[in-house]
């Protein structure tokens, strides 16, 4: 799925990344949590998180996450989106909470995930 | 080449500039994309930790071309039992720092994970001493 794809799909607003819509994506990370997104090991992935701090661009560039999906109608601030045209990321804004974005995405034809068995 | 930097204590929204940098400077020596991925993520995990709850401290990083040798030294008040802190889950992170997207207690276990050697050397009332070893080309660390 590419990027544009997933702007439609989400009904989103892309913040910055004009030049990441034709970037491959294959698989997505849903969390609040930046821990949770640091022990998900995929390439070609997008975040999508309802964490709005520079710690969820800081962490997804670490990652080499390259687009990042702000749900629940969250809207990062200018300097945010600002660090993130910096790293050469796209970022997103949508109004869809958590569990729709995913499950969206995942009905459009977006399946990789990390799992973990329970321990 | 060694690196260095002053990892303030008081301000979480400085934490990872410097894991940052080792990244973007393991990224130029041209070294295997996924070994760099893991030096960050426990570097970063560690820078974390110094905020959190190290007040701050030193972070260097020596890279040469077949490993990165990461020390985060703080003078804080120490980890008491090191193997509880260890287990995935545990945190005695404060409830803002959960707000910020921290504090799920798994900090250590995603070092431990992702380094090819970790070391923590901690006395209570003294401060933690952290060193994280990533091999380059080496295939251990990460899971799949």
């Amino acid at each position: 799925m590419k990027v544009r794809d997933i702007v439609t799909t989400l009904d989103g607003v892309l913040l910055t990344g004009e030049g990441l819509l034709d970037v491959d994506i294959q698989a997505a990370c849903g969390a609040d949590l930046m821990s949770d997104v640091m022990a998900f090991v995929k390439e070609n992935v997008v975040l999508l998180t309802g964490l709005v701090n520079p710690q969820s661009i800081r962490t997804a560039d670490l990652m080499d996450i390259r687009v990042v999906v702000y749900v629940r109608g969250k809207t990062p601030p200018k300097d945010m989106v600002a660090e993130a045209e910096r790293n050469g990321m796209a970022v997103i804004a949508t109004r869809y909470s958590m569990f729709l974005a995913c499950g969206r995405l995942y009905e459009a034809g977006l399946r990789g995930g990390g799992t973990r068995e329970p321990r | 080449m060694k690196l260095r930097y002053d990892v303030p204590g008081d301000d979480l929204s400085l934490a990872g500039k410097a894991s940052a940098e080792v990244k973007r400077a393991l990224g130029r020596l041209g070294v295997d994309p996924g070994a760099i991925k893991r030096a960050a993520v426990s570097m970063y995990e560690a820078e974390i930790n110094m905020v959190i709850h190290g007040g701050g401290g030193v972070a260097t990083a020596e890279l040469s071309p077949e490993r990165v040798v990461v020390v985060m030294e703080d003078s804080g008040p120490g980890i008491p039992d090191l193997d509880l802190a260890m287990q995935e889950g545990y945190s005695t992170a404060p409830e803002w720092i959960r707000e910020m997207g921290f504090g799920a207690g798994m900090g250590l276990p995603n070092m431990k994970r992702n380094a090819d050697e970790l070391r923590i050397e901690s006395e209570v009332g003294r401060g933690t001493k952290v060193t994280i070893v990533v091999a380059f080309g080496a295939a251990g660390g990460a899971e799949a």
